[in-house]
């Protein structure tokens, strides 16, 4: 058998082993059964050695450092995130981008999305999108009594309705 | 021996589970079990609400890794939709709004993928996601967000285990941003030899991509495997045969089983399974004993909550009678 190795927090005998390379830099942990446990590693679908790093160490430094950055949707800060080491809402990765990004870069193999699109929802949130330009255009036209051009937004936001109407049936 | 995808995903206009109010989460609970129901893939799915399911229920799913360990601590407008051969779940309200599973029998990490996809894609004609162009899904941990997937295999390891060579081979693996972890049981002893090997990063790839990288780990570790039992059979069968022989007579005869020494006992039966000393149509039985064995399964199978002592006679119990139908491993087709 290998050389047994010792749990990095408790000095038990350690089970469960990871190691990933971060920036070119590796880092390795092993703890025990009740670590791994307590540090949440025990489903290894919700688990990645990025997060325990992130729990870690790097923290304070962001905090203080992105200490004026607020979600504008869920009042999320960057201290609520050293706390629960979760982000509020899906509007923080825009609203909280100057602490996210550097994070992004560490833990991933690149920083952009390239696989599977949410079709449906982009073409939703598109057609929603058209809705309420036309919709602006329309009472536009109307409050300056353009009336033919009234009367076309009209018939293309009916137009419009339809369509969405449709995939929500779907 | 059996591969795990999951997709993380959120809905839009709602914060993340850890962040939402009460109020919120029940009604991204409603609209997402009711989305989750009308999945053409999926017939006759089963609903449940986590604070209706009493502990035991609870630590069943969570054996049959139908939920997590966290979803049944946290049930606060938590659920779970489960296909009826159990082979998807939907978790809700867990770190994300939606915890999207597949399990499959084998290594097929394509046809998983193929599969889980499709239930993607069938619930989100009906609801929007929190999705962007740049970044993907998004998700409440960052190191989930782009594809939300996370892809997994079981590997049954016991050829590297017993060689030393577990160690050398985790390391190599890691290299490739890649992690393995045992799993089963709280023993020490590699718990059983089975280990879960998963991609860890998840931006900046296609699904496809991580797929292919994990496939191809996964080949050259059964690889080594083999190499390793072939070695270990080279060197010193009568060692191996002997740990075979006394775990088949532990399993057979024991009256005090704890879950991780049944565990690793059944991990050799499962290998002597491999070698054809034990008939293949007992892989089944021996599978099925590796969840059976786990402590919340003894205690529903009796009815009623036990003291680990009592498990543990009950266990051994449950094994006598197994392997009364199980015969005994031969070795002579090794000796030409
Ligand atoms: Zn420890
Ligand atoms: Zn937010």
């Amino acid at each position: 058998m290998a050389e047994s190795i010792n749990c990095d927090i408790c000095s038990k005998l350690a089970t469960v082993h990871l190691t990933q390379i971060v920036n070119g830099k590796i880092h390795k942990i092993d703890l025990c059964e009740t670590c791994a446990k307590e540090k949440g590693v025990t489903d290894p679908n919700g688990f990645s050695l990025a997060d325990l790093l992130a729990s870690n160490g790097d923290n304070d430094e962001l905090e203080t450092l992105h200490s004026d950055l607020v979600c504008s949707a869920c009042g999320f800060t960057p201290e609520d995130y050293k706390k629960l080491g979760r982000l509020g809402c899906p509007s923080c990765y825009e609203d909280l981008a100057p602490m996210i990004a550097p994070m992004l870069t560490h833990m991933h193999k690149g920083i952009e999305h390239i696989g599977k699109e949410a079709e449906n929802t982009l073409a939703r949130e598109e057609s929603q999108t058209k809705v309420s330009d036309v919709k602006a255009l329309l009472q536009k036209a109307i409050e300056e009594e353009r009336y033919e051009d009234a009367a076309n937004l009209r018939d293309e936001l009916l137009r419009l309705n339809e369509g969405s109407e449709e995939s929500h049936v779907h | 021996m059996s591969t795990r995808i999951r997709l993380a995903r959120n809905l839009s206009q709602f914060p993340f589970p850890g962040w939402a109010k009460k109020t919120q989460k029940e009604e991204v609970l409603g609209r997402c079990l009711e989305a989750a129901a009308r999945i053409p893939k999926i017939k006759n799915p089963t609903g449940l609400r986590i604070d209706e399911l009493t502990e035991l229920e609870r630590q069943i799913l969570f054996e049959r890794h139908l939920i997590s360990r966290e979803l049944s601590n946290e049930p606060e407008g938590a659920g779970v939709v489960i296909s009826k051969n159990q082979a998807c779940s939907i978790m809700i309200n867990e770190e994300d709004h939606l915890r999207i599973q597949v399990i499959k029998n084998g290594l097929h990490l394509k046809r998983t993928w193929n599969f889980i996809n499709s239930i993607d894609t069938a619930i989100e004609e009906s609801l929007n996601y929190a999705y962007t162009k740049e970044l993907g899904y998004l998700t409440a941990c960052p190191t989930n967000v782009g594809t939300g997937l996370r892809a997994s295999a079981m590997l049954h390891l016991p050829g590297l285990v017993i060689s030393g060579q577990m160690e050398k081979v985790v390391r190599a693996v890691n290299q490739l941003g890649i992690a393995v972890r045992g799993i089963f049981g709280e023993g020490s002893d590699a718990s059983g030899s089975f280990f879960q090997i998963s991609n860890q990063q998840t931006l900046g790839e296609t699904e496809d991509e991580i797929l292919k990288r994990l496939n191809s780990v996964m080949a050259t570790i059964i690889e080594r495997e083999e190499d390793a039992r072939e070695k270990v059979l080279e060197d010193d069968s009568n060692k191996v045969f002997d740990k075979i022989g006394r775990a088949y007579g532990v399993l057979r005869n024991g009256h005090l089983l704890s879950s991780s020494e049944a565990m690793n006992r059944l991990s050799l039966i499962r290998l002597a399974i491999d070698f054809g000393s034990i008939p293949e149509q007992s892989r089944m039985l021996v599978d099925r004993l590796f969840i059976e064995c786990q402590p919340g399964h003894i205690q529903f199978n009796a009815n009623k909550e036990i003291e680990p002592n009592q498990r543990d006679v009950l266990r051994a119990s449950l094994l006598r009678d197994a392997f009364a139908r199980l015969p005994e491993p031969t070795f002579d087709h090794f000796t030409q």
